[in-house]
């Protein structure tokens, strides 16, 4: 029963993904509305991301360093660790699991709310194709804007790091940084950009999914939120663990 | 003119429709009535195209809707204008923008060409000085008129009218009548009004379907309304003292047109 249940859903889930990625009714409509959900989606997601990345790029680094105590281990290590943790975990499966809370929520509810007022029903009356006029710009605006999202993330958690050895004395600012810069290897980078591309994708398709398809009213615009949410975290290390395997090996 | 012929719906192996047959004249205002879980709904869903009906015919001027391939549609959707119960206003559009909405998406015009149509339909629905506002900021009579002025906006031949009144005074729900009444003759268009407002059946009612359990009991208009001999019909229709009393007076002394 749940099997059949999850291959239902996920039939549903192709079909709205054909119906999603058809061709727009109007190119200039279509635009403007990605402009507005890169502002919505993206950068209303910046405050977030600078408080979350300097604070866990903090703790990370003082973490490193109360674990990395062999003598054996240079002390630059605590940087170098504070580094690799930060783009290969932090920065793209941690942070989009963090605003699938956020964006997430915010597709699942607004999308719902839409379904349930009968603004979808509205839409679908004038002839437009609903879900590629709701949910194509909230793609396209929040996979485009992901690789900004990871970089200030990265950026403001080494900062965060920084913070650690400009207030404490636990690390020198030198050794961090020389840890930061040292043995870098540039793929990394790209790895945590193309995962956070795919994860984008899956919270803005799995909670405009749950969204969309809301039967009821606010009681389950709710619960299709928290759906969404879940759903959407746990396809995201689903594919966390997908592509590790086929990007870093 | 709008012809509804066999037209039966089931869902999950309950008839909510059973072989309906009936028709929507242009120029008039059409309303469909019945109690809650008569199938009021569900035909006019079908009437839209939201839902395909099991069997039977809805021809557009002659047109069969359940025949139509998706783009057919699509061309005739361009012809419908619908008023939900809630509205169904886009609440992050402003008065203006949402009656623009059909305009930017359907026509080719300029943004000044359909400002003016916009703001033509929003005074024709006295709705003038309130295009700035959002749909949170204005009463849910202004909402309906705001979603009326959106409908007629691309001058649709057929407008569909789910529960115009439901959740009005009393008052505003004579205005939200006669609006749609006006703008019917005015437009030429077919009006169908899903309603279970017996002011609105008494006052707009100029072809009146009474749906009953999923079928089609009476037809007529509002002056047939009061010597019906269905019974049925009475019990929706003069449930109240006060329209029962209405109707014994009418039947006693005709019905005096305004």
């Amino acid at each position: 029963m749940i099997i059949s249940n999850a291959l239902a859903d996920f039939g549903q889930y192709c079909i709205f993904l054909r119906r999603v990625f058809s061709i727009p009714d109007r190119w200039r409509e279509l635009a403007r509305r990605v402009a507005q959900e890169v502002m919505k989606l993206g950068i209303d997601s910046i405050p977030l991301v600078i408080i979350i990345s300097i604070f866990v790029g903090a703790v990370i680094a003082i973490q490193m360093q109360l674990n990395v105590t062999s003598p054996l281990m240079p002390a630059y290590s605590v940087g170098l660790a504070t580094r690799d943790i930060l783009l290969l975990e932090f920065s793209n499966s941690i942070l989009c699991m963090i605003l699938a809370g956020k964006v997430g929520s915010n597709i699942a509810s607004e999308i719902g709310t839409m379904r349930v007022t009968e603004q979808i029903d509205a839409l679908d009356i004038m002839g437009l194709n609903s879900s590629n006029f709701i949910v194509l710009p909230k793609v396209i605006g929040f996979v485009g804007f992901m690789p900004v999202l990871v970089i200030i993330c990265i950026t403001m958690s080494f900062v965060g790091g920084w913070l650690v050895t400009q207030f404490t004395d636990i690390i020198s600012e030198q050794k961090y940084i020389f840890g930061l810069q040292a043995f870098f290897n540039e793929w990394y980078v790209w790895y945590g950009l193309i995962k956070s591309l795919f994860f984008a994708f899956i919270i803005s398709t799995v909670s405009s999914y749950y969204g969309y398809y809301v039967k009821g009213g606010a009681l389950d615009v709710g619960k299709s939120s928290t759906n969404a949410v879940v759903v959407s975290c746990v396809f995201i290390l689903f594919f966390d663990v997908l592509l590790t395997k086929l990007l870093l090996q | 003119m709008i012809e509804v012929k066999d037209v039966t719906k089931a869902f999950d192996g309950h008839t909510v429709l059973h072989d309906i047959t009936a028709t929507f004249y242009t120029g008039k205002t059409n309303l469909i009535i019945g109690q809650s879980g008569s199938g009021k709904t569900v035909m006019m869903k079908s009437l839209v195209g939201l839902i395909t009906p099991d069997q039977g015919q809805i021809l557009f001027d002659g047109r069969d809707l359940v025949t139509m391939n998706r783009e057919q549609r699509k061309e005739l959707r361009k012809e419908i204008g619908m008023l939900f119960q809630g509205s169904a206003l886009f609440d992050n559009e402003t008065v203006l923008g949402n009656v623009m909405f059909p305009l930017k998406m359907f026509t080719r015009s300029s943004w000044g060409e359909m400002r003016d149509r916009a703001m033509f339909c929003l005074e024709r629905v006295d709705l003038k000085g309130a295009e700035n506002k959002f749909p949170s900021e204005i009463s849910g009579g202004m909402q309906k008129r705001v979603a009326i002025a959106r409908a007629i906006a691309l001058n649709p031949k057929y407008l569909f009218c789910d529960e115009p009144n439901s959740g009005l005074d009393p008052k505003t729900s004579i205005v939200i009548d006669e609006l749609l009444r006006d703008i019917t003759r005015e437009y030429n268009m077919t009006t169908v009004i899903n309603t279970h407002d017996m002011n609105s059946v008494l006052g707009i009612g100029e072809n009146i379907i009474f749906l009953n359990h999923g079928h089609r009991e009476w037809v007529g208009d509002m002056s047939q309304i009061y010597t019906t001999a269905n019974e049925a019909l009475n019990d929706f229709v003069f449930a109240t003292r006060l329209f029962s009393d209405l109707r014994r007076y009418v039947v006693k002394n005709g019905l005096q047109k305004p």
